[in-house]
This record gives C-alpha cells, sequence and structure tokens, in this order.
C-alpha cells in the first residue's frame, strides 16, 4: 500500500503517549509509527511496557496522554467499528477453552460480522494445523496449539493492523518458522505488523524496523541491533 | 502451521457486514448469549451451581421452618423470593467474572461490538439460568412445604421480578468485573437496590396464596413492570456510557 508520491502510508502512528500505573509511570511520552507493508519489531525486556503499548494501540486501554491513530483516525475518538481493522495476538490467548476451535472461531467470525464465514474459518484451521482437532475443547490443546488458535483467531477478520505479543510463545521450531512466513506475507499483503519480542535475532529477521523500550522510553532498536 | 495453506489464506478476500442497525445488533446479542450458554453446557459451573444452592435453600429453610408456623404460606413468599436473590447472586457474579477470570472480556472488547449488545447477550443468558433456577425450585417447595407456586399471577410476578433481578445483577456484574472483590461487593451494590423487587414479589406471592382479589393486587404487577422497564432503557443507555470505566 503506497500514497500518491509513492512513498507508504503510515498506519499506525503513536504520538507523545505516557501511561501510568498508580504512581509508577510505564510509559513516557512514546512515538513511532508503522507504514503499510512494514513489519515493526518492539524489543524489551519483562515490565518495559510493551504489552501496555499494544493494548493502548488495540484499543483495550486508554493512554493518559499522547495520541495514537489508526491510519487517519485517532483512536480516542474513533467508535467500536474502527476495531475492524485490528488484530491482537494477547499474552493470553483470548479464547474459551469450554469450546472448541471450530466453535470459537465461529464466536468470533459473528462478532467480526464476517458474510461467508465458514471456508474462512476453514482456512484459517487448516493454516493453523488445527482443522484435524477443530472439534476438540481448548482446554484439551497443548500450549502451542492455543497460541496457533490465538494467531488464528486474530487473522480470522484479515485486519489490515496486526499487533503481535511475543507471539512466539509456547510454539515448537517449525511453528515458529510458519509464524516468519506468515509475518513476511502479512507485509507483502501491505498490513502493517506490530511485533513484540524478547528475542533480538528474531526481531532481525522479522522486522524491517526495530524499536528498543527502555524505562517506559523509546529508542532506536535499529542501532543497538548495528552495536550487538 | 503450514507455509501453503498460509498462502491461500492470506490471499481470498474477507468480507465483513458493516450494515449495522438493529439486525446486527441482535446478530451479537443472540452470538454472546448462545456462546455463554454453549461454554455452560460444558462446564456446569454456573446454573448447576445455583440450581444445588436453591434446593439445598429449599430444604433448609423447609426443615428450619417445620412445626414451627401455623401456616406454611406464611413464609413461603419470603423463601421464594430470598432463594431466588441469593442463589442468583451465585451466577450472575460468574457471568463477567469468569471473561475476566480467564482473560477472554479483552477477545470481547477487540471486536466491533457495542457493549450493549454484550449486556444484553449476557442478560439473556443469566435470564435463562435464573428460570432454570426457579424451574426446579417450585416444585420442591411444593413437595416441602405443600404449597402451590403454579399459579398465573404468581408466576407472572415470579417472572417479571426475575427479569428485574437479571437485568440489575447483569449491570452490576459488568460494573464489578474487574474488582478483586467482587464476590462480595457484587450482593453488597446489588442487594439494596432490589427491595423494591423483593417487596413487590413477595407482597403480591402472598396476596395471591391468601386468597385476596386479583384487582387488589394489579399494583404490585405495575411496580415490577415499572423497575424492568426502567432498568431495559437505562442499562440500554448507561452501558455504552461508562463501559471504558468497566
Amino acid at each position: 500500500m503506497a500514497s500518491e508520491n509513492g512513498s507508504a502510508e503510515t498506519i499506525v502512528r503513536v504520538h507523545n503517549v505516557a501511561q501510568r500505573y498508580g504512581r509508577k509511570p510505564v510509559l513516557r511520552d512514546v512515538s513511532f509509527q508503522v507504514n503499510a507493508g512494514e513489519v515493526a519489531a518492539l524489543l524489551g525486556a519483562n515490565g518495559a511496557g510493551k504489552t501496555t503499548l499494544l493494548r493502548i494501540l488495540a484499543g483495550l486501554d486508554n493512554p493518559e496522554r499522547g495520541e495514537v491513530w489508526l491510519g487517519n483516525v485517532p483512536l480516542a475518538a474513533a467508535g467500536h467499528e474502527i476495531r475492524r481493522y485490528v488484530g491482537l495476538v494477547s499474552h493470553r490467548p483470548l479464547v474459551y477453552d469450554n469450546l472448541n476451535g471450530l466453535e470459537n472461531l465461529r464466536f468470533f467470525a459473528r462478532m467480526y460480522d464476517l458474510v461467508e464465514p465458514e471456508p474462512r474459518i476453514e482456512a484459517v484451521l487448516t493454516a493453523m494445523d488445527l482443522w484435524r482437532r477443530r472439534y476438540d475443547p481448548v482446554r484439551t490443546y497443548s500450549r502451542g496449539m492455543i497460541q496457533r488458535l490465538a494467531i488464528g483467531r486474530s487473522i480470522l477478520h484479515d485486519p489490515p493492523v496486526l499487533l503481535l505479543d511475543e507471539p512466539d510463545t509456547g510454539l515448537d521450531q517449525e511453528s515458529v518458522a510458519v509464524l516468519t512466513d506468515l509475518i513476511a506475507q502479512l507485509r507483502q499483503g501491505g498490513r502493517a505488523v506490530l511485533v513484540t519480542t524478547h528475542n533480538w535475532e528474531r526481531a532481525e529477521r522479522w522486522a524491517d524496523r526495530v524499536y528498543h523500550l527502555v524505562d517506559g522510553t523509546i529508542e532506536d532498536g535499529d542501532e543497538v541491533l548495528k552495536q550487538r | 502451521m503450514s507455509s501453503d495453506s498460509l498462502r491461500g489464506l492470506l490471499g481470498r478476500p474477507v468480507t465483513m457486514r458493516t450494515d449495522g442497525g438493529s439486525a446486527a445488533f441482535m446478530r451479537k446479542v443472540w452470538a454472546v448469549a448462545a456462546k455463554d450458554v454453549r461454554a455452560e453446557l460444558r462446564a456446569k459451573e454456573v446454573a448447576s451451581t445455583m440450581i444445588v444452592f436453591g434446593l439445598l435453600a429449599v430444604v433448609i429453610f423447609g426443615l428450619a421452618f417445620d412445626l414451627r408456623v401455623p401456616k406454611s404460606s406464611m413464609v413461603v413468599p419470603g423463601i421464594l423470593w430470598v432463594i431466588v436473590l441469593f442463589a442468583g447472586v451465585l451466577g450472575l457474579h460468574r457471568s463477567f467474572g469468569a471473561e475476566v477470570d480467564r482473560d477472554t472480556l479483552a477477545g470481547l472488547l477487540l471486536a466491533p461490538v457495542e457493549p450493549s449488545a454484550i449486556y444484553f447477550g449476557k442478560l439473556a443468558s443469566n435470564l435463562l439460568y435464573l428460570f432454570l433456577l426457579e424451574l426446579f425450585v417450585l416444585p420442591v417447595m411444593l413437595v416441602m412445604f405443600d404449597t402451590n407456586l403454579f399459579q398465573f399471577h404468581i408466576l407472572l410476578g415470579l417472572s417479571l421480578g426475575t427479569l428485574g433481578y437479571a437485568e440489575v445483577g447483569t449491570f452490576f456484574a459488568a460494573l464489578t468485573a474487574n474488582s478483586r472483590a467482587r464476590e462480595s461487593m457484587l450482593p453488597v451494590l446489588l442487594l439494596p437496590v432490589m427491595v423494591p423487587v423483593f417487596m413487590a414479589g413477595v407482597s403480591l406471592t402472598a396476596g395471591i396464596l391468601d386468597g385476596r382479589p386479583v384487582s387488589g393486587l394489579v399494583s404490585w404487577l405495575v411496580i415490577l413492570a415499572v423497575f424492568d422497564t426502567i432498568f431495559f432503557v437505562a442499562a440500554y443507555w448507561i452501558v455504552d456510557l461508562i463501559w471504558d470505566g468497566i
């Protein structure tokens, strides 16, 4: 996706976002952007504020200060319809363990108003290698299978913005390789992807641009990568 | 995961209905309610707890009042409504509490759905659980107290009171969902608000059992209906406004 002058369109713009929990500041004037067809990695230690930032971008939390724009729409002023354009893989799978994989995706397909959802659900479950286990309750899935279902849920409605919070958690090497392929294909398809990870090598492999979150502030991770 | 199937997946266009309107709203209400009921059929942690508590309470009240009151119909109205209120709290706090505990509420909130649609979906499933509770409790009360509660005006009053209870209970369950002390906060907030429903329900049930003419008891039915209407409309408007705080 490119604008008329040939430059990539900015899909996610974060400007001076600050957030605190109680008295403790978690994010301090964080600013960055992610363009269409671009993968940005957000690196940082535990407690650096990565998840907080992703929750704000997904519209689950409001920042104390600052602005987030999705395309031309400020998130603070947008209604719930803006959520069609965002997919999130969170630390928690956000799926129902008493339902099976098929029922979970059918439910979310209804919530996203998907037209003719069944072929899409089958395609997602097949891509996530869960089609054979579609009738099994999610509580019987392994951690890696649940993570794959969570990834499937996040791309079910094919959002232009995908937020992946440590998506490789619990995945085996083969699934990580396919996740890498998925991220590459999302980039190729013009989606804006923001992925958090602790793993510098994976960040370098997955992302076009790397941001480093330290004590709630953003540093240019590309510079850090060069120094490594 | 397979790379070949991924390529096919991302190449297919996905269409979403964006028409909105009441049909879309109702589809989401239905989806939330159906999901809750389906999950409950597997887990059996809400309705079954309410029913078992309700039946135990009937037996305990039956033993407690046996031979101590001249007529069981003197205590039956109060017992019925106390059981519905207390057993109801057990289920109501799980309606949003289970979503918070499993962090699935975030998944719901990520979808393009009005908070009021989630509320009404939860209201529908809570209403179903409460009616199920009453379906089990009333016959046991008939046996334990030898009092027939299967009378049209008692059932009408019970239905209206249950609707009001589910409306207010679901609202406060949403409000207290993120609180660590939600189990204790919910009844503390909810039960005082339910006083008009409790009083109207008990008075109506007692009046019918005492054989008083229905024309003199219509005012209790009106109170229940007005309560239901006010909270139905208020919840529709307020839930969307206050949802950020939930």
